[in-house]
């Protein structure tokens, strides 16, 4: 059995569930952000393995821009967990539950 | 072109000048004020008048056929526009309406005197000429129904004039809703003329009809037409109007309730002659509700005591003479019947307002009597119409009803019943009109103290005596000696009957005026008595005076039958139909909405998870989707 | 063979790091598992000739970002707790519902051998090396001007940071 591309992205598949999951069943907002970032490196696999299939370097090339934009959206999202729960006793993102209809 | 020639091609004018007068009175009449108000309606009223005598000539003379004058387009789908037809018969109604509508303007100058809304009297009395000027010199269906709709809409306004007075505003209203009744039968009729037409035109309708319409259409339209003239006209059974109607002012009752509006159901039944000759049933229908109509009115007016009502009903019970006219296809008895009515009747209901006027507002005659002394002009003028009215000759009212009652007559089987009958109502006629004077102006005076009977005004008197004069030489235009009127009128009406002639005209003149001879004899000898009042002859048969006098309580039979469940449907529809199913169908869409806005708002709980939760099954939901269906 | 397995090993660490970022009560250890599934990704990145986007993501995002992510779980994460009972209605049926759909699709990829939903049509060209000059390459023609946009980005993201650390929010007293 060789390892085809279909094989990584089966994996990837399986990471990018297990982020989804995560983040809806987790509280913490920083462990609900790792659960993000799981599901983009499962997606950046995604790319890599059908750059392989597709013999093109735009796969790779799209992974380099998502993990740009990875860490900017890390960089802000992580500031604003920092702002928001600075004075907050738990991290739990049920706090903040007062845009409710 | 000459001057008739020129009025003929602008005969619109006839009726744009009392609408004239009608607006310029509306906006300044208060500055205007009396007595210069009603001279201005009476002069726009009067210049009708001269305009129609002057357009006529040709007529008279025999030389011109009818004339349309086409005004402006109005509503060509339905083949009605603004068109008048000028013809022998539009021009006597346009005659008869503006001359003897002109002498009651310039008697309510008097008789409204102090009134202080009298210059919206005489706004009133102007559009209702226009109105009716209309009616009479339509040419076709659709411009007649205006004319129809707007005298019933005057009517209303007029009696209801003081409508302070709660009686004068109901008796408004039942006119008007009575009316409607009957015009609920028009409207189908000419539905029916309509589609089978395709135009309303009479020059289309009327130029031998039977063409495209059958015996059997002919009859529902004869039919239907009727039912419209009976509310108009005041016959069995939409005649309830009438009596009440007395609760506007005696002009009023004068101008529209005697001369002019309640004839327009014998003038469209006499314009649609075509149509009925057509169909005997409808004729005949027309004919029988009109003897019955007369009979039935004279006896009620036998136990009246009001000076109005005896008068409203004689005229309800002369109109059915004029059915019964133009029912037998003597259309040209008919309308020489309304003519001669609309001078003795207006003369009796302007005299009566003369007598009320100077009796300070009292209308019971049980409470008069002995005011020949006093009102001396009145008192002859009243004599003159009595005479009329009960058909002695020479006298106006002896030529056209005996015209009626010979033709009648002359066509056997049960047209002779019809003729008993009117022979019969001849002498009641006799009779109550009779008792109406005697009571009134004979006898000894029975007035309450503090009242001081005196004559009228010039102003009031004047058009008295006009109108008097004209009853007595009025009906000399149409006397088997001369048929001077069945000459003129001939262009109009193709299917003119030719009565009996010779030996049996006389013999039956002869039994008529015997029979009227004897009403008054037996009224004079009853009423002259010193104890007249009571009425001790009736004695006899007291329920059936009493219910005379009661108009045989056909009031509280409509009202129970009637009114009653009319009242009770609209209550259920402004309190159930209304309020609860279309207000709770309006307000139950605020509520179904309500109700979906609070059924979806948990959805936004406000978690941040569960908003996660939703993106997440949409995108599962999408992937499925592409993968079932083949991808993107 | 090689290639088998190193998928089989790295494939299963980066599935116990993933396990162990969403399972972990302690945060820290949920950035260790996280690192760990990272660094697989980057060898799987190797493997796959990409050798440029693997030291990139070694550096940047195993490096920078999870350090990140550290100093804030130091911050604000790790000595609180969290409820482990759910409030919100539905969550963890759904939950469950929806992660069973998922990974049934996964399964019937597998077992089915259905490979075509996932892969694509299959070029027979060269297989690209991801080296640093080819990535340089294709970055400064066809991708110049996503390039300069996602620069902006950063400078975007940077400024940002420092904004929302510079004026804290000034929360209300909390009883």
């Amino acid at each position: 059995m060789t390892v085809t591309a279909g094989w990584y992205m089966t994996l990837a598949a399986v990471l990018f569930g297990i982020g989804a999951v995560g983040i809806l069943v987790r509280r913490n907002a920083v462990v609900m952000f790792m659960c993000i970032e799981l599901m983009l490196n499962a997606v950046n696999l995604t790319f890599i393995a059908a750059g392989q299939e597709l013999r093109d370097l735009t796969g790779q090339l799209a992974v380099f821009f998502v993990l740009v934009v990875a860490a900017a959206e890390v960089v802000v999202g992580l500031a604003i967990i920092v702002a928001v729960f600075r004075n907050s006793e738990t991290a739990s993102v049920d706090e903040f539950n007062e845009l409710k209809g | 072109m000459t001057m008739s020639e020129f009025f003929i091609r602008n005969i619109w004018l006839i009726i744009l000048l009392p609408a004239i007068g009608a607006v310029v009175l509306h906006f300044v009449g208060r500055r205007i004020g009396e007595p210069i108000a009603g001279w201005v309606a009476s002069s726009m009223i009067g210049l009708s008048f001269l305009i129609g005598l002057i357009a006529a000539i040709p007529l008279f003379q025999g030389t011109a056929e009818a004339h349309v004058v086409h005004v402006f387009d109005w509503i060509p789908a339905l083949g009605a526009s603004a068109e008048l037809l000028w013809d022998p018969l539009s021009a006597l109604m346009v005659l008869v309406v503006s001359g003897v509508g002109a002498l009651i303007h310039i008697y309510s100058i008097g008789y409204m005197h102090g009134d202080e809304r009298f210059t919206r009297f005489f706004v009133y009395l102007n559009l209702f000429a226009t109105s009716m000027l209309t009616l009479v010199l339509a040419n076709n269906f659709g411009v007649l129904f205006v004319g129809w709709e707007l005298v019933g809409l005057c009517s209303y306004l007029l009696i209801s004039f003081w409508y302070v007075r709660p009686s004068a505003a109901a008796a408004g209203k039942k006119a008007f809703i009575v009316n409607r009744i009957g015009d609920f039968g028009f409207l189908i009729g000419l539905m029916i003329i309509f589609s089978t037409f395709g135009t309303l035109s009479y020059t289309t309708v009327l130029n031998d009809p039977g063409k495209l319409l059958g015996a059997g259409a002919a009859t529902a339209v004869g039919l239907l037409l009727l039912v419209g003239a009976t509310g108009k006209s005041a016959q069995l059974p939409l005649y309830v109007w009438l009596p009440d109607a007395m609760e506007g002012p005696t002009p009023v009752s004068a101008l529209i309730h005697a001369a002019t509006m309640v004839t327009a159901g014998v003038f469209m039944i006499a314009r649609t002659s075509s149509i009925y000759a057509l169909s005997d049933t409808a004729s005949v229908v027309v004919a029988t509700i009109g003897a019955l109509t007369a009979f039935y009115a004279a006896t009620i007016a036998m136990a009246q005591t009001d000076i109005k009502r005896i008068l409203a009903y004689s005229t309800i019970s002369q109109l059915g003479y004029m059915f019964l006219g133009v029912g037998s296809a003597a259309y040209v008895a008919g309308v020489f019947h309304l003519m001669t009515h609309a001078f003795f009747k207006a003369l009796l209901f302007l005299g009566a307002g003369a007598v009320i006027h100077g009796m300070a507002d009292e209308q019971d005659i049980m409470k008069m009597g002995g005011l020949w002394s006093k009102m001396k002009t009145t008192g002859i003028t009243m004599a003159v119409a009595t005479l009329a009215i009960s058909g002695i000759p020479p006298f106006a009212g002896f030529w056209s009803k005996d015209e009626i009652l010979a033709s009648t007559f002359g066509r056997g089987g049960w047209w002779v019943v019809l003729w008993a009958i009117g022979l019969i109502t001849a002498g009641l006629t006799a009779f109550y009109m009779t008792r109406w004077f005697v009571l009134t102006f004979l006898g000894e005076p029975r007035w309450d103290d503090g009242v001081h009977p005196h004559e009228a005004p010039k102003v009031m008197t004047v058009p008295l005596m006009v109108l008097a004069a004209l009853a007595t030489v009025g009906g000399l235009i149409n006397t088997p000696f001369r048929a001077g009127l069945e000459h003129f009128l001939e262009p109009s009406f193709e299917h003119l009957t030719s009565g009996p002639s010779g030996a049996t005209v006389w013999l039956l003149a002869a039994i008529s005026v015997v029979v009227a001879l004897i009403g008054i004899v037996v009224a004079w000898r009853l009423y002259s008595r010193r104890d007249a009042a009571e009425e001790a002859w009736t004695a006899g048969l007291p329920s059936l005076w009493r219910r005379m006098g009661h108009a045989y309580y056909v009031d509280d039979v409509y009202g129970t039958l009637v009114v009653a469940p009319g009242k009770l449907l609209a209550a259920w529809s402004a309190f159930v139909l209304d309020k609860k199913v279309i207000d709770g169908a309006v307000i139950g869409v605020g509520t179904v909405v309500r109700r979906i806005g609070a059924a979806l708002r948990p959805l936004q709980n406000g978690f941040v998870r569960s908003y996660a939760l939703s993106i997440a099954a949409g995108v599962v939901g999408l992937v499925i989707w592409f993968l079932a269906t083949g991808g993107l | 063979m090689t290639e088998l397995v190193l998928f089989y090993l790295f494939g299963s660490l980066a599935i116990v790091g993933a396990l162990s970022v969403v399972l972990a009560k302690n945060p820290v250890r949920s950035a260790m598992g996280l690192i760990l599934t990272m660094l697989s990704l980057a060898v799987f990145y190797v493997v796959q000739s990409a050798y440029f986007v693997a030291a990139v993501q070694v550096i940047v995002y195993a490096g920078a970002v999870m350090t990140l992510f550290l100093f804030v779980i130091m911050l604000i994460g790790v000595d609180r707790s969290e409820d482990l009972k759910e409030h919100i209605p539905w969550q963890r049926p759904l939950m469950f519902v929806l992660g069973f759909v998922v990974l049934g699709g996964v399964v019937a990829v597998i077992v089915g051998n259905e490979w075509s939903w996932v892969t694509g049509i299959s070029n027979l060209a060269e297989a690209p090396v991801g080296s640093a000059e080819a990535i340089g390459e294709g970055l400064f023609t066809n991708w110049v001007l996503p390039f300069e946009a996602t620069s902006l980005l950063l400078i975007v993201a940077a400024v940002g940071a420092i904004a929302l650390a510079y004026f804290p929010a000034k929360r209300k007293e909390r009883e």
